[in-house]
């Protein structure tokens, strides 16, 4: 636990980056780079983060920060890890930096599943950190395997033949822990503490770590750009996205929500889902919240607590 | 040069040169402070995309070089210190 004052003032995350007014995912990054404690070099994909933030010859950077292709931010990240450590070996450099990957979740959840997978395999000592925005926002909003069920995208449209997308969104923790990482954890912009305290918790574990952060897309949500912080508070109070941390295997829920809302809340301000709101595409809402309600009671269980 | 010298790609050798790319000429809505309503908490500080909030001694100010209007921090403020004004 941190307090705002204790935080650093210096900016790692330059300012006239083009990231649209009210970005979900720079205020993510932004914090993130607030958890720093020492040399780090980032990796990221092709993304939202990546073009916003690097239109040559400008950089938003202020740590040393790595572009590659799509599919293999957490090869190069691997590749990076084991050369400083064997850089430090030869005693060629003393110190080695921590290795973050910052990846949308098409970079994470499609494209760059099995580089992921590799690289946690090989037991590298990094961090890896998808930044959810639910779909490709940066080349036009097409539906990922992070896009929730009846969501609107520009590859699932709502209309007479699907009410959105059909398909339920991807466990990107259950698929990490199934690795036996020491640490995997989600967290979302708006507890902003808990989220810098899991990237700092996740930075001085020694071995692979995964968090997954819910950033809300304005853009591709289709709300006013003001509401970011809002939705991303309603999807942990609705029980949507629940926060929790997993160490070596033990799971721990750190928001309790003990009196959620109705998925109905999170929903309505959003128009990707405005389609749901009609009378035949009613029962999706029933099962999205039947769905969230069975898995809390799974999540609860694996906490060891009881509803 | 050898063959194996490989050519560097595109490569920035100083942080943060995005400061050059003034973003708030983005802006249709403007936030404007109370100060006399600020009670110094930072809460818009940590939650502004742009890292268009000042810190100063006991008040926070925006810097209208980058802000683009989005409109957080005057949602977010606890104690509506900050109002969103049509810019023009």
């Amino acid at each position: 636990m941190v307090t705002l004052k204790q935080l650093p003032v210096e900016e790692l995350w330059g300012p006239g980056h083009n990231a649209c007014a009210g970005c979900g995912s720079s205020i993510a990054v932004k914090m993130i780079l607030k958890a720093l404690r020492g040399p780090t070099v980032v990796v990221s994909p092709t993304g939202c983060v990546e073009v916003v933030s690097s239109s040559y010859p400008q950089t938003a950077w202020g740590v040393p920060w790595v572009h590659v292709l799509f599919e293999n931010a957490a090869a190069v990240a691997s590749g990076i890890e084991a050369a400083y450590k064997y850089m430090v070996k030869k005693g060629i450099t003393n110190e080695k930096p921590d290795v973050i990957v910052i990846a949308g979740d098409g970079g994470t959840f499609d494209i760059g599943l099995q580089a992921l997978s590799g690289a946690l395999e090989r037991w590298h000592d990094f961090l890896y950190i998808c930044y959810d925005n639910e779909a490709y926002m940066n080349t036009g909003i097409q539906r990922s395997s992070a896009t929730p069920k009846g969501a609107w995208t520009t590859t699932s449209p709502a209309g007479k033949v699907i009410p959105g997308k059909p398909e339920w969104k991807k466990d990107l923790i259950g698929i990490a822990v199934a690795h036996g990482i020491p640490y995997a954890a989600t967290a979302t912009i708006a507890y902003w503490n808990d989220l810098i305290t899991k990237v700092r918790k996740a930075l001085e574990v020694e071995g692979p770590t995964v968090l997954h952060v819910l950033a809300p897309c304005p853009l591709g949500w289709r709300f006013d750009p003001s509401k970011t912080v809002e939705i991303s508070r309603l999807a942990v109070q609705t029980r949507y996205f629940p926060l929790y941390e997993v160490e070596n295997g033990v799971y721990k829920l750190s928001v309790k929500v003990s009196r959620p809302k109705p998925v109905e809340e999170f929903l309505r301000p959003q128009r990707r889902f405005r389609h749901l709101f009609t009378p035949e595409n009613r029962h999706i809402i029933e099962e999205i919240q039947k769905n969230i309600d069975e898995g809390w009671e799974r999540l609860l269980k694996r906490c060891g607590l009881k509803s | 040069m050898s063959k194996y010298d490989v050519v560097m790609g595109a490569v920035i050798t100083k942080p943060r040169t995005s400061l050059e790319n003034k973003t708030g000429s983005w802006r249709t809505r403007r936030p404007v402070v109370d100060v006399e309503k600020c009670v110094n908490c930072l809460l818009c500080w940590i939650y502004c995309p742009d890292s268009a909030i000042i810190r100063l001694e006991d008040h926070i100010a925006i810097n209208y070089d980058y802000c683009k209007g989005c409109g957080i921090c005057a949602e977010e403020c606890p104690r509506k210190a900050i109002t969103m004004v049509e810019e023009g």
